[in-house]
């Protein structure tokens, strides 16, 4: 165990939470700008988002997101940019949807059976990204950008009665089959609504994420590679089996990401499946530094200013601040790491640079003193 | 330092032309070739399939019209790259143009909403800048956080704006805004007519040419033009002036600009500032011209489909327009008879994998081969089983395009050396 750092920890700290309060002011420059008043409206967002009923909302929300971040994080890990999570997602979660629909087994065979296909959908899609970028140089950046586009064409044909869609009794939504009872997953009974159980399964995967991460040789592998690549592959690193691996893994995650909603709230795929969330996830993830507590601590905070922002629309405000806010705060919040890191750096640099004067001071007086002895020696 | 400049040239140029070697350079006569094998591939398609709205002039008419917006989302890109930074942030400025354009468009002239437009465009370059520039975030990062930005901004003020007094009572809405005036569009008088009746005889290849001619020279906006101009104008500034071999050497290699007294970090904010103008200028066609009305959405991934074209074009304004002129028809086909046209490409899809086919098993590079000749084999099933394809995937054909061109160019291209990559001042020391 590596000693904690404590000044390393407060910068690392310091970084999120002055792109929160600089998020803030800029909010409120804006509604002071267009003729509201700013603090009535966060004391609003207050009150309301820390209610009893707001902590399970934000909290089921929050399942969603923090797996989007992870998703995205694994990416990011080794400076691979997933920007289909958002694809990967909704296909994996269309799929899996169908595929539940279509069959009746017991709870325990049907709920791993639908995220297992999640999972695999959203691996092979994203697996298509990290190949074309293996074999044919294609940036994932934009080979992930081209297949949101084409996920969202593929669902909407395969959507359609006659395909895999299927009218409701009032025909007037489509959608996939309804999931059967045995599918729907538990749900901690909470007051005044559940949470979702699959906040299990989120931490779950919060743990594994990190114990590959830091725990394992693929792990250290991975963030090799997002280091320096050429240092990689000196190593003995695959780096090309690296990336279409990593890719896989990230699509597996995301296919995740749409698992909470269908098998805890929704058990169907319709037109009003939550669509953007791969975008959200990449704002946690780089919000949470791809750390699982700070993936972990975005998450809640996003879901936190949502809940909020929607009670404002009440109250004579718009709901739609929230994109500003949440803006904001992402483009504050990579400045400011960046700067903490250049600033980290630095410390580091004249730390050692004073260490090795030291050294060097010492190292000077003992020759001085040996130079003294055997002067004394000789004479 | 004017003694620096005249000798920087003779240094640079082996190395700009050397990337790789051996790589076919986009002279105009290649590129003319390339456009009249093009026309005449298309032609036969239809002859073949008829299809006739594949080369028809309004088809073209509307491939232009949406290739505008792409091809300048593109240069936007160009210019950024050219100098080292990446900007996946075109959406984000493409929004904000789209946003200000409409909004300044309504209420007074379409010309000042189109400056609007790139005032919010460059609005967002300037903060990709800050963001990448002086303080060195990752471009990637910092340009989807602008994009994020962007979109929460335009949705916020849209409907503060667009929703309330005189512009909810002229028809805008929270996601939409009232409606502009036009901006005025030319046709040369007796030629456009002229090539029409051409056009409908629909004679082998000449007709084609006719169609395609009528729908250059039909309805064309004067911001078209403008496009067009800025394109040209983009190739003299970066290739043909010492301000531009400068800003190219901040995206090839900052150190050596550097040790020859040029400021990297002003040309880098030149060119990203205006990156996000040209990407807003973008978006002020698709809301002045393309729709006349801001809409929540509107660009639709366009500024990442401009990204794509620039790199299909491999770093060059020429290539550039080729590639947003190929997305631009791809996207113009879901507006008029897509089904049957993009079914008649199909044909198009199958001759070319076949050759690529016979040409790799000719090589010897047998699974390539194979794989080409299965998937040909497999598209022609597809062509005769049915009549039309699907709308979705109509839609989705300037997506699969991108990406199918991109993995057959993307091992030859070469982008800028330094492209993406962090730089701070005395880094070489």
């Amino acid at each position: 165990m590596k000693k904690i750092d404590k000044e390393r920890l407060l910068l690392g700290i310091a970084a999120p939470v002055l792109a929160i309060v600089v998020a803030f002011l800029v909010t409120a420059l804006v509604l002071a700008a267009t003729g509201k008043e700013p603090f009535s409206a966060f004391g609003i967002m207050f009150d309301y988002g820390l209610k009893s009923d707001s902590q399970v909302y934000i909290l089921n929300k929050a399942t969603t997101y923090y797996l989007a971040g992870l998703a995205v994080a694994v990416g990011f890990r080794m400076n691979l940019f997933n920007i289909g999570v958002d694809g990967q997602y909704r296909l994996a979660a269309f799929f899996a949807a169908a595929v539940g629909g279509a069959l009746t087994l017991p709870g325990a065979l049907q709920i791993p059976l639908i995220i297992l296909t999640a999972m695999i959908v959203g691996a092979m899609w994203a697996g298509i990204a990290g190949v074309l970028k293996v074999t044919r140089g294609v940036s994932e950046v934009v080979a992930t950008i081209m297949l949101n586009a084409i996920a969202t064409a593929v669902i909407g044909y395969l959507l359609q009665q006659g395909r895999l869609g299927h009218l409701d009794e009032a025909g007037t939504k489509i959608s996939t089959k309804p999931l059967p009872e045995s599918a729907h997953f538990f749900e901690f009974p909470t007051t005044p609504t559940p949470v979702w159980g699959f906040i299990v399964v989120a931490a779950v995967a919060g743990v594994l994420y990190w114990f590959t991460l830091s725990r394992t040789r693929f792990g250290f592998d991975l963030r090799t590679v997002g280091q320096s690549g050429s240092a990689a592959e000196a190593s003995g690193v695959d780096v090309k089996k690296m990336v279409v691996t990593s890719m896989v893994i990230s699509g597996a995650v995301a296919g995740l990401v749409g698992m909470p909603t269908l098998l805890n709230d929704s058990y169907e795929y319709s037109g009003d499946f939550p669509v953007g969330i791969g975008f959200t996830g990449i704002a946690i993830a780089l919000l949470g530094r791809n750390h699982p507590v700070g993936i972990a601590l975005g998450a809640l905070l996003w879901g936190f200013l949502e809940r909020g922002t929607g009670k404002l629309e009440f109250e004579g405000y718009d709901k739609e601040i929230v994109g500003v806010i949440q803006g904001v705060i992402v483009l504050c919040v990579v400045i400011a790491y960046e700067v903490v890191r250049r600033y980290g750096l630095k410390r580091q640099q004249s730390k050692v640079g004073a260490e090795l004067a030291a050294q060097a001071a010492t190292r000077a007086d003992d020759q001085a003193a040996r130079t003294n002895d055997q002067q004394e020696v000789s004479a | 330092m004017s003694a620096t400049a005249t000798s920087t040239p003779p240094a640079a140029a082996p190395k700009v032309s050397g990337g790789k070697g051996g790589r076919t350079r986009f002279s105009l006569p290649v590129v003319l070739l390339i456009v009249a094998g093009a026309l005449l591939a298309l032609s036969a398609v239809r002859a073949v399939t008829g299809a006739q709205d594949v080369t028809s002039a309004g088809q073209i008419s509307a491939a232009l019209a949406m290739a505008v917006p792409i091809g300048l989302a593109g240069l936007g890109g160009l210019w950024a790259e050219r100098a080292g930074v990446v900007n996946i942030g075109l959406e984000g400025m493409m929004i904000l143009g789209t946003f200000f354009g409409a909004w300044a468009g309504w209420q007074t002239s379409p010309w000042l909403g189109v400056l609007a437009g790139v005032v919010g465009g460059m609005l967002g370059g300037l903060l990709h800048a800050v963001a990448t520039v002086t303080f060195g975030v990752d471009h990637i990062i910092s340009g989807i956080a602008i994009n994020i930005l962007a979109l929460g901004f335009t949705t916020y003020f849209a409907k503060l704006w667009f929703n309330s007094g005189e512009a909810a009572a002229k028809g805008g809405s929270p996601k939409q805004s009232p409606p502009a005036d036009d901006i005025t569009s030319v046709t040369i008088p007796g030629l456009s007519d002229w090539l029409h009746s051409v056009e409908k005889h629909h004679w082998f290849f000449v007709s084609d040419l006719a169609g395609v001619l009528g729908g250059l020279v039909t309805k064309v906006s004067l911001l078209t033009i403008l496009a067009v101009v800025l394109f040209a104008l983009t190739f003299f500034v970066l290739w043909k002036t010492s301000f531009g071999l400068r800003l190219r050497s901040c995206g090839e290699n900052p150190v050596a600009a550097e040790s020859l007294g040029v400021n990297v970090y002003t040309y880098k904010y030149i060119a990203v500032i205006v990156s996000g103008g040209l990407a807003g200028l973008g978006g002020a066609f698709l809301s002045l011209v393309t729709s006349h009305i801001y809409n929540e959405g509107q660009t639709g991934g366009r500024g990442y489909i401009g990204l794509a074209a620039m790199i299909f074009g491999n770093w060059r304004p020429g290539g550039l327009a080729m590639g947003a002129g190929l997305f631009g028809f791809a996207d113009a086909l879901q507006l008029r008879n897509g089904g049957e046209s993009v079914h008649a490409l199909l044909l198009l899809l199958v001759v070319v994998l076949a050759v690529l086919a016979a040409w790799k098993l000719y090589r010897k590079s047998f699974v390539q081969g194979v794989v080409s000749a299965v998937v040909a084999a497999a598209v022609l099933v597809w062509y005769l089983a049915t009549d039309s394809v699907p709308t979705e995937f109509v839609s989705a054909t300037p997506y699969i395009v991108t990406l199918l061109v991109l993995s057959l160019s993307a091992q030859r291209l070469r982008m800028p050396k330094a492209d993406g990559m962090r730089y701070r001042k005395g880094q070489g020391k």
